[in-house]
């Protein structure tokens, strides 16, 4: 495996042509991506950890812009950066003390982990560097919003609409599952020992915001 | 663009992916379990998006996945933070070590 880095390096330098500014961007990109992710995934204090998974996901966006892929990296931009880490970021102040450290790994857990996760890059990596990739497409890829936009919606064979269509069922599911795992909770007990009219309405009150929610849903598909 | 090789994208993939790994089996605070899954989940989406651009660019499958991929890792994230805040007003901890039952 070692060997296989160490050629691909040497081939790398011997090849004599100084490097590219487009090979430059990509290397300081793929620097900066694992660099975060590394920290995000060691340093102890949790909201530190937050702050450089934002700095990932926005290298990887920067990796979709390299690529000439605009409309994914600013669909990544949107519903990472602007949604996911604020979403966690928010978790993290309604459920932790944002200044305290994060007790250490215990060692054994962490060697451990350590040698799986180096056993596993090695034999990803070497599959990998070692299987001989063929391009099959021949004109350059256009990902223009309209290209992306006519396919998504196609009925014809090589459209999207049905998975469209059951992601957008999937993404009302998990709004109504939010509501309910979060709503506030109620004993059990506390329930029972409660005059029947309260429980009825509670109950009446739960399901309307459900139908509310699915009526919403289907004139937001229509 | 067409000067950097496949496998140096697939190796920013493949690293990242085993980051998130690391991530997962070393942390016991659910949040940060969440973003190591984060992790995990954009490094799949880099190498759709690679294959896509370098392999088969005359199609536009790799790109539709990722958007997929995306939009359910929207909703996974919102529901896993909705668990993580009931649980969190049940046990007054996020951590898996202290969950070991789900209803009580």
């Amino acid at each position: 495996m070692l060997s296989v880095l160490l050629t691909t390096h040497h081939s790398l330098l011997t090849k004599n042509n100084p490097l590219s500014a487009s090979q430059i961007t990509f290397y300081i990109i793929s620097a900066f991506i694992l660099g975060s992710g590394l920290l995000a995934v060691t340093t102890r204090k949790i909201f530190r950890s937050a702050i450089w998974l934002l700095f990932s996901l926005i290298g990887i966006a920067a990796l979709y812009f390299w690529m000439d892929l605009e409309f994914i990296a600013a669909v990544q931009i949107i519903v990472y950066v602007g949604g996911i880490v604020v979403l966690i970021i928010f978790s993290i102040f309604l459920t932790q003390k944002a200044g305290n450290e994060m007790p250490l790994p215990v060692r054994k857990r962490k060697v451990f982990a350590i040698l799986a996760v180096l056993i596993g890059f090695v034999l990803s990596y070497t599959l990998i560097s070692q299987y001989n990739f063929q391009p099959e497409g021949t004109q350059p890829l256009n990902a223009g919003v309209s290209n992306i936009g006519t396919q998504m919606l196609s009925t014809s064979q090589h459209g999207y609409a049905l998975p469209f269509e059951v992601v957008s069922i999937l993404l009302l599911a998990a709004m109504i599952g939010c509501i309910v795992i979060a709503a506030p909770f109620k004993p059990l007990s506390a329930k029972q020992n409660s005059t029947e009219l309260n429980g009825t309405t509670a109950i009446n009150n739960n399901d309307e915001l459900k139908k509310v929610l699915e009526d919403l849903g289907e004139t937001l598909h229509e | 663009m067409s000067e950097i090789p496949l496998t140096h994208i697939l190796f920013v993939s493949t690293a990242l992916f085993f980051i998130g790994m690391y991530g997962l089996f070393t942390r016991r605070n659910m949040i940060t379990m969440l973003m190591s899954i984060e992790l995990i989940l954009n490094s799949v989406n880099i190498n759709f998006v690679a294959f896509n651009k370098y392999l088969y660019s005359d199609q536009l499958n790799g790109v539709f996945f990722t958007i997929f991929i995306i939009a359910i890792a929207a909703a996974e994230a919102a529901v896993g933070i909705a668990i993580i805040i009931n649980l969190y007003r049940g046990h007054h901890s996020i951590d898996v070590e202290d969950a070991g039952e789900m209803k009580y």
